[in-house]
């Protein structure tokens, strides 16, 4: 029963995610590589985190409405968009002083 | 100190506004001291364990586990809040009115009391698990101040609950007629807002289309990272950018839950 909800959710976001853009942001001592990253607007996108910090980190952009805990040495992935053209900052809750960043959608 | 102060306080605000309100809601219930603290203690051992697996959980469902966990969490708590509403509308006025001591109203009241123990064990899970990891993160780190730290996250701590018990013995000093109508109000609301937020999570990881995103911004207006911000997104589900998957599921709880209560009022009031 659960593989099966699995195996059908699986499903489901992969149908999606057939024409998807991915990108990485990195995470090293506590600050995004790059700090700024140039995305297509009008699309979706998956974004991949790597956190190569020891230390788990929130990732989270009030103006891409996301939130998202990356837990050290690993990685995540959040979908955002497709946006409009814009500037939208993002930062790591737990490190809001050096984990800053924003992804400029032209 | 004061970084992690407010971090923490942001976390504990929502499921100290949650608790507040139930907890005054159910403050007629037999026994419910009992069954918070139960709540409050199985939450945060939940919130250890989520805590301790979070780097797990991530990578089930190809890398969505997280939000699909928040979401089921969420879903769950509508259901039990939900519940709540329905049960007190029907039986929460004699409950406050006259003694009860028919063994179906017993239990009736034991139920009552497993839902009002789960919607706080959930509602201290989810936000005690960021906490916790929150925390570790700085405690492992090195060069930092990890007393001022802890000493910070226990300010926020107290913070939060200060406000969810100033919620609760604020409604508990409102007069019996409004409070019934307030609280149910408040529960209503408080479900309406983690359907929304369920659905967020279901965008994020691709299983739900966001429609249309966003549908307004108000976040110039009124900023969601604000402390009035938090606290009405705390109570009432505010989103200064939400999707429109987001309000479809607002929509949805608020609607089905107003048509139970009415629906368990009409047959009381035949009975």
């Amino acid at each position: 029963m659960k593989t099966h909800l699995l195996i059908a959710l699986t499903l489901l976001a992969n149908t999606a995610l057939a024409a998807d853009t991915e990108l990485t942001l990195v995470l090293r001592d506590h600050r995004f590589e790059p700090a700024e990253l140039q995305v297509p607007a009008g699309k979706k996108i998956k974004l991949r985190i790597e956190n190569k910090d020891a230390t788990p980190e929130e990732f989270e952009s009030h103006e891409l409405n996301r939130e998202k805990i990356v837990a050290g040495n690993s990685v995540i992935s959040v979908y955002v968009g497709p946006l409009e053209p814009g500037r939208y900052p993002f930062y790591g809750e737990f490190n809001p002083k050096t984990a800053q960043g924003v992804l400029v959608a032209q | 100190m004061f970084g992690s102060a407010i971090i923490v306080f942001r976390e504990t605000l929502e499921a100290a506004l949650i608790i507040g309100i139930i907890a005054a809601a159910t403050h007629q219930v037999p026994g419910r001291n009992r069954w918070l603290i139960g709540g409050l203690v199985t939450g945060l051992a939940g919130a250890g364990l989520v805590a301790a697996t979070t780097g797990i959980i991530a990578e089930v469902a190809s890398g969505t586990g997280q939000e699909l966990l928040n979401a089921a969490i969420l879903g769950i708590a509508v259901l039990m809040l939900a519940w709540h509403n329905i049960w007190m509308t029907s039986h929460g006025r004699e409950l406050a009115t006259q003694a009860r001591d028919t063994s179906r109203e017993i239990s009736d009241g034991a139920q009552e009391s497993s839902v009002l123990l789960v919607i706080i064990a959930l509602a201290v899970l989810r936000e005690g698990s960021e906490t916790a990891l929150f925390l570790y993160g700085l405690a492992a780190a090195d060069g930092q101040g990890v007393q001022s730290t802890f000493g910070g996250g226990l300010l926020g701590l107290g913070a939060g609950a200060l406000v969810g018990w100033l919620l609760y013995a604020g409604l508990l000093k409102m007069p019996m007629r409004w409070f019934f109508d307030t609280t149910s109000a408040l529960v209503l609301l408080l479900a309406a807002g983690m359907g929304a937020t369920a659905a967020k999570f279901l965008i994020q990881a691709d299983v739900l289309p966001s429609l249309m995103s966003p549908v307004w911004d108000s976040s110039a207006f009124l900023p969601q990272e604000s402390i009035l911000g938090t606290l009405l997104h705390g109570l009432t589900g505010y989103d200064a950018r939400p999707a429109g998957m987001q309000l479809v599921f607002y929509g949805v709880v608020f609607l089905s839950i107003l048509a139970g209560m009415k629906l368990a009022q009409g047959t009381h009031a035949t009975k």
